[in-house]
């Protein structure tokens, strides 16, 4: 008598929230990978003259452009906030005896992203 | 009439069927009674042939993981009054080949348990004589693994993993996470001893991460942050031969 090997649908992923949800965040992957990719473009053409340059920034004010760099913005953040919120799990740090909580890993992760955002914004917008 | 409850209980009888199938049996509802009462009822009053595995009735022996609603639970745990009044669908935990009925095969479980070394590996010459008493720990190095150490081996965490099922050469979360529970031990000197196999592909590099093996277990053991933790010390490790080549070897 054998025993019964149960099948794996290719659609295993879909049969549980919790299983949709970590497909989404291997999804996000693709989206921070491309973004890391434009922006090398973006420094490329940088490189290529005032023109070039001039050409590729109004070609990103197109509407397409724009709901793409939006789609993009939400699984960034999807991705930030599933993997900061998992740090603290990885990361178990001691301070002699006692364990640090694990709000306060997450938390500099947190403010790290703050800082640096504000540095950005402050780059961006000139000021 | 007495309030009942559905149960659709997946059947596979080696000598009759192929494949298997689906039996709906209904019992009485009771507020009290868990899964696994309902299944000792179909076995007791209206179908013998009903086979399953449970032991304690209370969450300790690990024997009664079952598929409930597609879920990896203690049977003796989830209560009909969740679902009722609802149809309860009963599986076999999912990633075993089934022997018969909620019957898994958990040879491959067993065998991977034995692989990881779960005990207290001590340097060479380092092993004290019995009548020198235990070796001591304080409380503060015994809460750096404890949570690992109270695994009931209910392979729900085998069940919850999308890896283990579409790959079963997977070490696997109760496993690896036990490995890392004497890794941790302060006792312990025998890493070097599992690494080769906590840091195969087969070990620690399948997971992805997906996170359900410590959303299911019934004793907060969180395999999937010892794993995770494993893969950092590995790294660690990688690095400092890297960088370090001439460095005091693991």
């Amino acid at each position: 008598m054998s025993a019964y090997h149960r099948p794996v649908p290719n659609t295993w992923w879909l049969k549980r929230t919790p299983y949709v949800l970590f497909m989404l965040r291997e999804l996000t992957s693709i989206f921070v990978a491309g973004y890391c990719v434009f922006l090398l473009i973006l420094v490329y053409k940088l490189t290529q003259g005032a023109d070039a340059y001039g050409n590729f920034i109004d070609a990103l004010k197109s509407p397409s452009s724009i709901a793409l760099h939006f789609i993009t913005l939400a699984f960034v953040l999807y991705h930030t906030i599933t993997w900061f919120n998992l740090t603290p799990k990885i990361l178990v740090l001691y301070k002699g005896e006692e364990q640090i909580p694990k709000a306060l890993v997450a938390g500099v992760f947190y403010t790290g992203w703050v800082v640096v955002s504000i540095v950005v914004a402050l780059l961006v917008l000139g000021m | 009439m007495a309030e009942t409850i559905k149960l659709e209980i997946f059947r596979y009888r080696p000598e009759k069927e192929s494949e298997p199938t689906f039996l709906t049996y209904e019992v009485p509802f009771l507020e009290d009674w868990v899964v696994l009462d309902a299944i000792n009822h179909i076995k007791d009053e209206i179908d013998g042939t009903l086979s399953y595995r449970w032991s304690c009735q209370m969450g300790v022996c690990g024997s009664c993981g079952v598929m409930i609603n597609g879920v990896p639970k203690l049977s003796c745990a989830a209560f009909l009054k969740d679902y009722y009044p609802d149809k309860i669908r009963v599986e076999p935990l999912t990633g075993f080949p089934v022997e018969r009925d909620l019957v898994s095969q958990i040879d491959d479980f067993m065998t991977k348990l034995t692989k990881i070394q779960p005990y207290i590996i001590r340097k060479r010459g380092e092993e004290k004589p019995l009548d020198e008493g235990e070796y001591l720990q304080t409380p503060a190095e015994l809460a750096r693994f404890k949570p690992y150490s109270m695994c009931i081996n209910c392979m729900l965490c085998y069940a919850a993993c999308p890896v283990y099922a579409l790959d079963s050469t997977f070490i696997g979360p109760a496993a690896i996470a036990l490995g890392q529970r004497y890794n941790m031990d302060s006792r312990d000197h025998g890493r070097s001893a599992r690494q080769e196999l906590i840091a195969s592909h087969e070990g620690i590099w399948e997971c992805t991460f997906v996170g359900e093996c410590s959303a299911v277990c019934p004793k907060d053991v969180d395999p999937a942050a010892a794993i995770q933790r494993a893969k950092v010390s590995s790294t660690v490790d990688w690095f400092k031969d890297v960088l370090i080549p001439w460095g005091k070897k693991k």
